[in-house]
């Protein structure tokens, strides 16, 4: 027996020691973060939980937008965003378009520095154009800049880029960061001209960013000296971290969450230009007839799933586009199929299926946002008599089946924002490359056509409206939601934006002294 | 000598198999990993170039002879999503998997071996029935749900211990064995039980041995037969399965780390494999698969250090 | 009550156990007080009350309905798993033990390569191939049950082999199928029960691992696994959803360790 409790006793002092500690190490950090306050907010390190690790450092080879929003920082492009989609100048001055619309002439301010010292030049913009449009005799890195058929720097400090078609989407591209000249080693230690600069990245762990103090946007430099973005997929995670002090902001924070949180933090929140919808394939019967496609939209009860899946907090849809981009956005689609089963019923009736249709609905089901909203769907859908049947597949083979493929009856799957609405309404051209939905409309075709070669900013947002309704109309696709993106701050910070693009500008943070 | 050479000629063979089996598992997994790593809006131009980067342009047999050429050579390959040698990233994670495994294989021990004599002793009585179902809770409790109910009681509840991430035991050391607390608990429930029920099966076998008898008859007291004789005959067979229990802890953290938010091997492994990172994934399976086989080899050799009679074969 | 019979005692409580769940489960195939699927937006992630006895869940729906459905997976899941275990393992120990030789070499060290991937991470790599989704996991569980059986089977047909009766209808001549299904397989017959229970137990934990980590039963298939994964997000604020549900599976599995503790103890003290 005298083992026994010896052991029995060791055990409970290890407990005791360690659960004392506990609370030693709490207060200690209290302590320490009150120093902090009362000398210079100017050397505080700000901890961001982000849910997916970094891609690639390269900003032309990342294609993942947690990884494009962190990075973000660290590079600057010639134009730069604000909240509403707007582009305002960045490293460029100014620019000007010719009256044919082919020639864009941007003038670069100077004093312009990258990380390394080096003056960035026209020379360095010419370098990051070519790479980005292959001009340099490799393989385009982006679509967006393959229309460029030649780029010249008059002088130092100016660039004249000509088009070889009129195309009003490629003002927007010019936020894509440039790029010191023939530096090869973007992908493990990056350096651009931004407000941050690349510290060190520790994989799948953190990402290290410092204040850019020689940033020649003086009025912007940060106010906080460095950012950690910590890797933490699992969201419940990152909410008690931040309860238990450790992490400063979580920029996609869960509606349950926030509950947890409560009053303890400020937040920022709306939509964030994605397209949460159920795809339906035209291709495949009965889903090409428009009644039946118009049945399903009238069977689905959006704001249902926005209560149920996203806790109400999400914006309803209506068409294949988010009001987050006011300027181009068609306001009232959302309730053109308001739920009526009645109706639905009698659509699937015209359309010869009266009594509905088994349907298969792929899922990918790495996503549970989507997979609860098609557990909600198949309840709604079952009102109608469709049977769904849910085939969950990994996110990595839905890529290749649906997207590519195009192998699919129907599918939940969101569209991340875009800075240009031709990039987002592209996608039902005809003959686009992943026109996965197979829609097929050549009035559609035609005014996505004149939308870019327009010159006139109103004339091409009447455009891209119309085709919105076009979608609508047709009901070529059920459009859900743009869910809700809530950043979450400690209590005394502040200032941060809602941008259209996954951008996180910490430039924008500001530090209050409560 | 001989057994020796026999045992270790089918370590090999199994090494080889399970390397082949790692192999065409893999092959089959559908996915481009080009495409996953850069996702939906990926441009076709950035998938061609990072293809080609990663090599996948390359036949499969091409990229397997490499794995394997380079294995030999210690060279692991590098990793598709990261583009860092696997080696590195795996030293990276090691930490967090070894600590969980050290801490868990503390608590299996510190607990397991007291209580195991405790009720080996109170066997005959009603408690020992009693005992006998909670250690098979013990067993049944998924580990995981464990981890839930640890995290609910003292980390949502009492706030005693954190419920997710680590500290580096470098700094902060205190802070580190808090956070391992709760995750290396969970994984240990499962052993602790085991530990428990095959200590006490053991002491009854050794209890019913002559020597035993003859020692009772010498007259000695029962507590310096059962201190001095029965234990530690009995310690060496538990022992001996501490290797199973390793094995078991290692694939316990696989979904412990993933509760507790960990960034261990498991967090890795699950990861990569949606990722469709081969040369990690099958890297890692590897590892892992020749650290338990080393261990049952080694097992194997204890046994028969410890007890000569083992035949060749059985 | 003596204690002799009282050692009885767990066994009869894991008897117990699977008799009570396999009711459940046969009556959840007819009734259960809720549709399990059936939302109800208005009223989600309410507390146990006489009107949902365990509650709902994140979607409104009757937890204690979805948990009465999730044992029909549990089951069916269980048993096909240890079937296909057992066929192949029985059919690959039975060969290796019999015939000895080149013949168990290689299958000896085919287990011995699959035992080389701890816990669950065979069954990993085998969803990983095959995907997710019930069937596949089946399968995935399926194989990794394999080697439990073929050690087992490979070696009680090596210890009867060498018996007196075995050998004596060796030499009258009887065929090896004759051999195995009337003079061997019978005295197997009770380790190979307690394998059965075991591997039973392990199959659900195994599943409920998987579907945890989301490469499991995938919805609209009920799954206790799936269903604390669900259960995660609302660990604080719905704790009796997260406890309810870990418990359905514990105390199947806990069913199944008694069983087979408790045959283990009776074929111990018969030999």
């Amino acid at each position: 027996m005298k083992l026994v409790s010896k052991l029995a006793y060791i055990t409970i002092a290890i407990l005791l020691l360690v659960a004392c500690s506990g609370s030693n190490t709490e207060e200690s950090n209290g302590t320490a973060k009150g120093n902090k306050s009362e000398t210079l907010n100017q050397d505080e390190v700000i901890k961001i939980a982000m849910s997916t690790e970094v891609d690639n450092l390269d900003p032309y080879i990342s294609a993942a937008t947690d990884t494009q929003s962190m990075m973000d920082n660290v590079f600057d492009g010639l134009l730069d965003t604000d909240e509403t989609g707007k582009l305002i100048p960045a490293i460029a001055e100014s620019y000007e378009i010719s009256d044919d619309g082919l020639t864009y002439t941007f003038t670069l301010k100077e004093g312009v520095t990258f990380h390394n010292g080096s003056d960035l030049t026209a020379e360095d913009v010419i370098y990051s154009y070519e790479r980005l449009s292959g001009l340099n005799g490799e393989e385009p890195l982006s679509s967006q800049f393959e229309m460029i058929e030649k780029i010249e720097a008059p002088s130092d400090y100016e660039v004249v880029i000509t088009l070889k078609e009129k195309n009003s989407a490629f003002l927007a591209a010019n936020i894509r960061p440039i790029l010191p000249a023939d530096y090869e080693e973007q992908s493990t230690n990056p350096i651009g001209a931004g407000p941050f600069k690349f510290k060190e990245y520790q994989v799948g762990q953190k990402l290290t960013l410092v204040r850019n103090e020689e940033y020649y946007d003086q009025q912007n430099i940060p106010e906080i000296s460095e950012v950690q973005f910590i890797v933490m997929p699992d969201p419940e995670a990152a909410v008690l971290a931040m309860k238990s002090g450790e992490i400063d902001i979580i920029p996609g924070i869960t509606p349950q969450g926030l509950l947890q949180l409560g009053d303890s933090v400020n937040t920022v929140s709306g939509p964030q230009n994605m397209v949460q919808l159920m795809a339906l394939n035209h291709d495949v019967e009965p889903l090409n007839d428009v009644r039946v496609r118009q049945a399903i939209n009238l069977a689905i009860n959006k704001d249902i799933i926005i209560e149920t899946v996203a806790d109400g907090k999400g914006t309803k849809l209506g068409s294949n586009f988010s009001p987050a981009m006011d300027f181009y956005y068609e306001a009232g689609l959302e309730d053109v199929y308001a739920p009526n089963i009645e109706e639905a019923k009698s659509l699937l009736q015209e359309a010869g299926v009266p009594d509905g249709f088994p349907l298969e609905l792929t899922v990918p089901s790495d996503y549970s946002f989507h997979v609860d909203t098609a557990q909600v769907i198949v309840e709604q859908l079952s009102q109608i008599g469709i049977e769904v049947n849910i085939k969950p597949i990994e996110f990595s083979s839905w890529l290749e089946t649906v997207y590519q493929n195009a192998q699919y009856e129907a599918t939940v799957v969101s569209f991340t924002g875009k800075l240009d609405p031709y990039e987002i309404l592209v996608r039902y051209v005809s003959d686009y490359r992943s026109n996965f939905v197979n829609y097929d409309n050549k009035n559609y075709d035609e005014l996505i056509k004149k939308a870019i070669a327009a010159t006139d900013m109103e004339e091409m947002a009447g455009y891209y409206k119309e085709a919105q309704r076009l979608l609508t109309e047709d009901a070529a696709s059920v459009y859900i939601m743009d869910p809700d993106r809530t950043i979450a701050m400690r209590s005394d910070l502040e200032g941060l934006k809602m941008y259209p693009i996954q951008k996180f500008n910490l430039e924008d943070l500001k530090i209050t002294n409560q | 000598m001989r057994y020796f050479l026999y045992k270790l000629s089918s370590f090999i063979t199994t090494i080889i198999i399970v390397s082949i089996m790692i192999f065409f598992v893999f092959q089959l997994l559908p996915g481009n990993p080009a495409q996953i790593i850069l996702g939906i809006d990926a441009d076709p131009h950035q998938v061609a170039q990072l293809e080609k980067q990663l090599g996948l342009d390359r036949s499969p047999v091409e990229r397997y002879m490499d794995w394997v050429a380079g294995v030999l050579q210690g060279d692991l390959g590098e990793s598709l999503r990261y583009q860092l040698p696997v080696s590195d990233i795996v030293i990276d994670r090691i930490p967090v998997t070894a600590s969980l495994a050290i801490l868990s294989l503390f608590f299996t021990v510190v607990i397991g071996v007291p209580l195991g004599i405790f009720i080996a002793r109170s066997d005959g009585k009603w408690i020992s029935i009693f005992l006998n179902v909670l250690t098979q809770l013990g067993i049944s409790i998924p580990s995981f749900w464990f981890g839930f109910i640890l995290i609910l009681i003292f980390g949502v509840t009492l706030q005693l211990f954190p419920t997710y991430g680590y500290v580096p035991w470098s700094e902060d050391f205190l802070g580190a064995l808090r956070s391992f607390f709760l995750p290396s608990f969970a994984i240990a429930i499962g052993n602790i039980a085991i530990v428990i029920r095959y200590l006490r099966n053991t002491i009854l076998d050794q209890s019913k041995m002559d020597y035993v008898r003859t020692a009772r008859v010498k007259g000695l007291k029962e507590r310096s037969i059962l201190y001095g004789h029965i234990l530690r005959n009995s310690l060496i067979p538990v022992l001996t399965i501490m290797g199973l229990l390793i094995a078991d802890t290692l694939g316990g953290s696989i979904i412990i780390e993933n509760v507790f938010s960990l960034p261990g091997l498991g967090n890795l492994l699950i990861q990569s494999i949606t990722s469709r990172d081969f040369p990690l994934v099958q890297s890692m399976v590897l590892y892992i698969a020749i650290i338990v086989l080393l261990i049952n080899f080694i097992v194997d050799m204890l046994y028969k250090v410890i007890d000569p009679r083992i035949r060749l074969k059985g | 009550m003596n204690l002799k019979k009282a050692k009885s005692i767990p066994f009869y409580i894991g008897v117990g156990l699977i008799v009570f769940l396999l009711l459940v489960m046969i009556i959840s195939i007819f009734y259960t007080p809720y549709d399990p699927n059936a939302m109800d937006s208005a009223n989600r992630l309410a507390a146990p009350s006489m009107e949902h006895l365990f509650g709902t869940d994140n979607f409104g729906r009757d937890i204690l309905s979805r948990i009465m459905e999730g044992s029909q997976t549990a089951f069916i899941i269980g048993i096909s798993s240890v079937t296909i275990g057992f066929i192949f393992g029985f059919l690959f120990g039975a060969i290796a033990g019999y015939f000895g030789g080149w013949f168990d070499e290689v299958i000896s060290r085919f287990i011995d390569a699959m035992l080389a991937f701890p816990g669950i991470l065979l069954a990993i790599m085998l969803i990983a191939v095959f995907n997710t989704g019930m069937t596949n996991t089946i399968i995935a569980l399926g194989i990794m049950s394999i080697p439990s059986f073929a050690r087992i089977t490979r070696s009680s047909f090596i210890q009867y082999k060498e018996y007196d009766f075995v050998k004596a209808s060796i030499a009258k001549g009887a065929g090896s199928f004759r051999i195995i299904f009337q003079h061997i397989l019978p005295n197997a017959v009770s380790p190979i029960l307690v394998a059965v229970a075991l591997s039973f137990s392990g199959a659900v934990l195994s599943e409920s691992g998987l579907s945890y980590l989301g490469l499991g039963v995938q919805p609209p298939d009920p799954s206790w696994g799936r269903m604390l994964k669900e259960a995660q997000a609302y660990i604080a604020s719905a704790p009796w959803y997260v406890i309810l549900t870990g418990l359905a599976i514990t105390f199947l599995v806990l069913g199944f360790n008694l069983l087979a503790d408790g045959l283990r103890d009776k074929q111990d003290r018969k030999a």
